[in-house]
């Protein structure tokens, strides 16, 4: 028997159908409830409304300016503190004055949760665009930052040796050895600060915003259309989602001389 | 693949064909050994002399007052217990560390001036991941031509169809065939092998011995091998020099004709040179010089 269930298991197609059976599942089982009356719609609404308020919103073309300001916001401020956390951890990692000049006073900085930040970010920048965006690049800062910095100070000094009694120095080193040796660890990094970005950015559009999906959220909510909220949650799943497939596909592309990511095996 | 399974095939037919050559019959060797000398181009190697090497860490000693002369495309094999510092050695002459005292020179030049001259192969192929093999083999090289010398070489260590794959797919053999190329491709006049093949298994080590030997013999490079494997000094020096308290307590020419059979002569001076290397921890009872059987090259009459 335990055998059978294996066999039937190992199935190319059944593995495919497999994954989607639960959410399926819990689907079917959510509907049925709300249609039953067990599950009262200001709690939570049946999928199908959601579904229908996730058409009515595409339809009338609204969800695509809130989904369009939430991507900018992401992608500016990630782009800020990504950018900063990689120059600074690429100027720590590789010159040791710099290390001794900076890296425990970020090391300490590091320590202050960026959420902690916001009454202070509300004072200094009001409620605007560069409120959320400060918010974004200071959490995204630190874990590209310290992946870099490591990163950087943990390529093979074999190779570097190497490379050096082959004639190789300065910029060529560089671009040669160092940095693709920190390649893996700055996108560890990425892929972790990806993450945050949504986070912080859900967070940030809560407090006050004008327009990005927690904004859609927040408004809904004073309306009491849960369907409408539930549709700006299943978004935020969906964009954080195509971000980390973004970052999976930076590492199969730049990672791809590794065999840890090597797709298909060759020869 | 076929032509290494070729050499090996003639490697165990040379063996067998010079069982008789009993350990006094030296001399017979040592006239095909002349005799195969003009085959080498001999401007490619470098004259290195080192005197007086004195090298230390922290506090510990590991070389004192080392001299080491080796001839211009000279094959020279250094063996010695592990920490003996062999290894330190090579590192000083490739200039990958400073001497606390002593100076090596480079055709009568301080070594420094020489540093495109020199190549290591490392223990470890030392291939970077991220570069195609062609790449890798390209690396440090400038000119227009860079990718034609780097396949050219590439070819040399019959690896060519090989350039475009990253180096994690190639077995460790590969690897180093590899990085011999990648050496090579430099046209240096003094290689360094730092027991390049010690993680290798038998029958690659042997294909590696008759590649280093084959393509020594083309260019005509000096050649400096550290290992601790006797036999293998033996199968490729001219000269192998064991390291032991801290300098050099043997220096014994091999006088055998190349391409090297493993017959009888050749297990003689092997067993005569491990004899020695072992000999150490009990004391000095036995003076190295007892231990030779045989006579030095110089005082030998050749004779066909």
């Amino acid at each position: 028997m335990a055998n059978n269930l294996k066999r039937f298991a190992a199935h190319a197609q059944v593995q495919r159908v497999l994954p989607w059976l639960f959410p399926v599942f819990v689907l079917a089982v959510w509907q049925v409830s709300s249609q039953a009356g067990w599950l009262s719609t200001r709690v939570l609404p049946e999928p199908w409304a959601v579904l229908k308020a996730f058409w009515s919103l595409t339809v009338s073309g609204e969800i695509w300016t809130h989904v369009a300001t939430s991507t900018w916001r992401a992608a500016a401020g990630f782009a800020i503190g990504g950018g900063l956390g990689l120059l600074l951890g690429l100027l720590t990692g590789t010159f040791r004055p710099a290390e001794m000049l900076l890296d425990s006073t970020l090391q300490m900085v590091r320590n202050i949760p960026a959420l902690a930040l916001i009454p202070l970010v509300i004072l200094w920048f009001g409620i605007d665009e560069s409120a959320k965006l400060f918010l974004v690049a200071l959490g995204v800062f630190f874990p590209i930052y310290l992946n870099t910095f490591h990163g950087i100070r943990s390529v093979d000094k074999g190779l570097i040796e190497m490379a050096r009694s082959y004639g190789l120095s300065g910029w060529r080193l560089y671009t040669q050895v160092i940095l693709p040796g920190a390649t893996a660890s700055i996108l560890v990094g990425v892929r972790f600060s990806l993450g945050l970005t949504w986070v912080l950015l859900i967070v940030a559009e809560t407090i006050s915003a004008q327009a990005g999906i927690g904004y859609m959220t927040m408004n809904a909510r004073e309306f009491l259309q849960t369907d409408v909220v539930l549709v700006g949650i299943l978004l935020y799943a969906l964009l954080g989602k195509l971000a980390d497939l973004l970052a999976k596909g930076l590492e199969r592309w730049w990672l791809r001389w590794h065999p840890g990511y090597q797709v298909a095996a060759k020869t | 693949m076929s032509q290494q399974n070729i050499d090996i095939q003639r490697a165990a037919l040379a063996g067998i064909a010079l069982p008789f050559s009993s350990p006094l019959s030296v001399t017979h060797g040592a006239t095909h050994a002349k005799a195969g000398a003009p085959e080498r181009k001999g401007t490619g190697g470098a004259e290195v002399n080192a005197v007086g090497l004195t090298k230390g860490y922290a506090g510990r000693r590991v070389l004192h007052d080392t001299d080491l002369h080796i001839a211009p495309g000279e094959f020279i094999a250094i063996v010695g217990r592990s920490g003996c510092g062999k290894s330190t050695l090579l590192r000083l002459l490739a200039g990958l560390e400073s001497a606390d005292a002593g100076q090596i020179t480079l055709d009568g030049d301080a070594q420094s001036a020489h540093h495109s001259d020199i190549r290591i192969m490392f223990q470890d192929a030392r291939l970077l991941p991220w570069k195609r093999v062609l790449d890798n083999v390209a690396l440090g090289l400038t000119g227009p031509d860079v990718k034609e010398r780097a396949r050219e070489a590439l070819a040399q260590v019959g690896l060519a169809d090989r350039a475009k794959e990253w180096p994690a797919v190639l077995s460790g053999g590969q690897r180093q065939r590899v990085a011999l190329a990648r050496a090579l491709v430099h046209t240096p006049r003094l290689l360094l092998l730092d027991e390049p093949l010690g993680a290798l298994d038998a029958l690659t080590r042997i294909e590696m011995h008759r590649l280093i030997e084959r393509l020594w013999q083309r260019h005509g490079f000096t050649a400096l091998l550290v290992t601790h494997d006797v036999s293998e000094a033996v199968a490729l020096a001219d000269r192998v020099v064991l390291i032991e308290d801290h300098r050099i307590a043997l220096d014994e020419r091999v006088l055998l004709p190349r391409p090297r059979a493993r017959g009888q002569a050749f297990a003689t001076y092997e067993e005569r040179i491990l004899d020695r290397v072992l000999q150490q921890p009990e004391g000095h009872s036995v003076p190295p010089e007892d231990t030779l059987e045989l006579h030095p090259a110089h005082l030998v009459r050749w004779a066909i």
